[in-house]
């Protein structure tokens, strides 16, 4: 019985289960035909394959981790047992679709879909079976796989699919930076071709292997440096990087950068709020809104402006008009806490977009009609039209706020936000004044989204009030949770991850949005504490598995 | 002249009259404990002296200043600590971190050090366990670490809020020990408690509180021996 017991069926149905209904649900709600003829590495394998068979190559590879240790040929056979499941289902699923018309009912089931299911032949239903079963003993034997060549072999996979996926926007890179020879070379048709995406995947796969080995590149760049000297090399290093950025990315991924920028702006100041003071702010898109309404009220050349004074002039203003309406806010919300606390920020973010809105404020800020004319920053005579251009703006604004949140979150301000955050009542029995501390995070926090939002203003060169919704609010936060609460690296991964990558996947249209809500649902599920956590948080949601591993 | 003068005191839940004209005083070098029941006001009692709750009546003098005009997280700077009930330490931080909670309003890294060098000899288990997270740590190990942050204050009077709360019977001796050692070093205790023998044991003298109001006070080992005492509090017929 034994036997049985170590297979552990009724989990494995439950994988079976879910695999099932992924692959189905891909295929159904259109994805799969969407992707039929878009190659990641030309002739060979297109994204719908992926789609469609990766889900039980994953599923295969969990249920096969799991099978105890030393029997781990058990872990081949429950893959097997998921695969040939799956591919049942599939096979079914495939003959149904041709033999009764159901697309009535679902209208993304057509005959396109079954083709590429089907391997584009006759007879291919056999073919989806086989080629089911065959991905999920490839799972399967990747759970056997030794863990520092198992993790140098998926890292080698993803980059190689990320390149795959981003092969348009790299082509057009290599044309302009080398040659168009060099371009249709590595990359035809939007795909990665065979051989570069081999040595792709092997080269990273080995330096990966290597360096978990310890055998290259151990943190050390010289050898006869000390970590102070190697942290100088290091900064400088990537400094000249970021100078250079703008030449090597080209105007369409500058663009995308500088959105990242202004996000990441924003997310360090949100991250004061909500990581280090723990005020769930709900509405903090109203500063980011104050701050580009500033900006365009008093650069404006059109009718509206009232100043016209110049970008520079006007940023450190827009700054503490920002700051100023988060002390404003702050003092009514003082003894609120948590959930109260979001529901009056909420309400707060949407009473700023409404009133810029309304037609009591249009004579002002120009209602649903906005401002226009907001002029670009100059530099002595040139102004700073394109992205490479602004690309310098937002970068010397990220680098003040980095500096100053690094500081602040060190120094002992950053101390008594995070006593406060633990417990308000123990934190005043420590001397901490709560009034201050609350409205200084309300400060500094609404002047970073202000800081970004002036620049925002700018770059645009016309606001409206739809550009300031309750989204961009939500979308602040939640990078700042997927990157991790508190963490300031983490708050860049955040932004590069969810306002990057849906800019880059284009392509994928509204799937775009269903990947980014189920990246969201699985990071929660999978690592609550973001991808660069903060020690504190990461021990706080650890602290469970460390006292489990110390009892065990 | 009394260090802590409790002059008085009127304080109100809202409409609930929690303490009716409380008086007490402590003096320098002593350990008073103020005892009794659930629900006498003991904690309120607390709370108005720390400036968490404000009296509608009555003063709090510390040496002849008067303290109510001060919100309670500027009580650390006139030289008071205290250690809320239930520990209150931040459970999420380790050790280490707790204890430099408490030096928040110093300035001088190097006396930081020493005062944590200084807490970390008087707790050894502390030291064992600097790197551990509060919240992980043994209900004793707790209150041991809630005292020693409000020491890293270096006060000249420390608040104590049942500091034998839901702790193990030999855990209480080792912590009513340590209060003892920690008044021989100079400084004045104001502890309160319901465990009433171990408190009078280690006190010079002793307050008790019944439903708001202070219905007796006397020499620690002369309550101890009062008969209204011995059965309302130390159970013996």
């Amino acid at each position: 019985m034994s036997f049985f017991k170590d297979l552990d069926l009724r989990k494995l149905g439950m994988q079976l289960l879910v695999a099932s209904i992924i692959t189905l649900s891909v295929s159904a709600i259109g994805m799969v035909e969407l992707f039929g003829g878009r190659f990641v590495i030309t002739g060979l394998f297109t994204m719908a394959q992926i789609l469609f068979l990766g889900p039980t190559a994953f599923f295969a590879y969990r249920a096969a981790q799991e099978a105890p240790a030393g029997k781990k040929w058990l872990g081949l056979l429950k893959a097997l047992l998921l695969g040939v499941g799956v591919g049942i289902v599939m096979f079914t699923f495939v003959w149904l679709a041709q033999n009764f018309d159901v697309r009535s009912v679902f209208i993304n089931i057509s005959p396109r879909l079954i083709n590429i299911l089907s391997f584009e032949h006759a007879g291919g239903a056999t073919t989806l079976f086989l080629a089911l079963v065959g991905s999920a003993l490839a799972g399967g034997a990747l759970a056997l796989v030794p863990d520092k060549l198992r993790k140098a072999l998926l890292l080698g996979a993803s980059i190689t699919l990320l390149v795959g996926l981003l092969s348009e926007i790299l082509a057009e890179r290599l044309r302009s930076l080398f040659s168009s020879q060099l371009s249709s070379a590595i990359i035809a048709s939007k795909a990665l071709q065979v051989i570069p995406a081999t040595v792709l995947f092997v080269l990273v796969s080995a330096i990966s292997y290597l360096r978990q080995s310890g055998r290259i590149g151990t943190g050390k760049i010289g050898p006869d440096l000390k970590p102070s000297q190697a942290k100088i090399v290091r900064t400088a290093l990537i400094s000249l990087l970021l100078l250079v950025l703008p030449m090597l990315l080209g105007s369409y991924l500058t663009e995308v950068t500088n959105n990242i920028g202004l996000f990441f702006l924003m997310g360090l100041g949100l991250n004061i709020v909500v990581g280090l003071a723990g005020l769930l702010d709900l509405g903090y898109v109203a500063f980011f809104a104050i701050g580009a309404y500033t900006m365009a009220a008093l650069t404006s050349t059109g009718h509206l402006g009232v100043a016209g004074i110049s970008f520079w002039v006007a940023l450190p203003i827009c700054v503490a008009v920002a700051a100023l309406a988060g002390f404003i806010l702050g003092m009514p919300v003082l003894r609120m806490r948590g959930d109260y606390l979001a529901i009056v920020t909420l309400g707060f973010g949407e009473i700023i977009r409404i009133l810029a809105l309304s037609d009591l404020m249009k004579p002002y800020i120009g209602g649903a009609q906005g401002i226009l004319n907001i002029p670009k920053p100059t530099v002595g005579d040139l102004a700073l039209i394109r992205p490479e251009q602004m690309y310098y703006v937002i970068l010397i604004g990220v680098a003040i706020a980095m500096f100053m949140s690094t500081r602040v979150r060190d120094s002992q301000i950053g101390r008594r936000w995070m006593a406060m955050r633990e417990d308000e009542d123990v934190a005043e029995a420590m001397g901490i004044n709560l009034v201050n501390t609350k409205l200084l995070a309300f400060t500094i926090g609404a002047g970073f989204s202000g800081l970004a939002g002036a620049i925002f203003a700018s770059k645009l060169g016309s606001i409206f009030p739809h550009s300031f919704n309750l989204l961009i609010s939500i979308n602040v936060l939640s990078l700042i949770i997927v990157g991790g609460l508190g963490s300031i690296p983490g708050t860049l991964v955040g932004a590069i991850i969810l306002v990057g990558l849906p800019e880059l996947l284009r392509e994928f249209a509204e799937f775009r949005w269903l990947a980014y809500g189920v990246l969201l649902v699985t990071m929660m599920l999978s690592r609550p504490e973001g991808f660069i956590p903060s020690e504190t948080i990461k021990r706080e949601l650890h602290a469970g598995d460390e006292a489990a591993e110390q009892a065990g | 002249m009394a260090m802590l003068e409790v002059n008085n005191i009127h304080t109100y839940y809202d409409k609930i009259h929690a303490l009716k004209g409380v008086s007490l005083h402590v003096d320098q070098g002593e350990i008073v404990t103020l005892i009794g029941g659930n629900g006498a006001g003991k904690t309120t009692t607390l709370r108005t002296i720390s400036g968490l709750l404000k009296p509608r009546e009555g003063s709090v003098k510390l040496n002849g200043e008067d303290l109510s005009k001060y919100p309670a997280h500027e009580l650390v700077y006139k030289g008071v600590s205290m250690v809320p009930e239930g520990r209150g330490v931040f459970a999420k931080l380790t050790v280490e971190e707790n204890i430099e909670m408490g030096a928040y309003i110093d300035n001088d890294k190097a006396r930081i050090e020493h005062n944590k060098e200084g807490a970390f000899t008087r707790f050894p288990r502390l030291k064992e366990r600097r790197k551990q997270v509060a919240g992980t740590l043994s209900g004793g190990e707790q209150q041991m670490l809630a005292i020693a942050r409000a020491l890293m204050a270096q006060p000249k009077l420390l608040l104590l809020d049942e500091p034998s709360m839901g702790l193990a019977p030999i855990l209480v001796d080792g912590i009513f020990d340590t209060i003892k050692e920690i008044n021989k070093e100079g400084t004045t205790v104001l502890l309160v408690e319901q465990n009433a023998s171990m408190a009078l044991a280690i006190a010079h003298r002793g307050y008790v509180l019944q439903t708001g109001e202070i219905v007796l006070s006397d020499k620690a080992d002369k309550l101890a021996k009062n008969e209204t005492v011995q059965k309302a509090y130390l159970g013996i017929d």
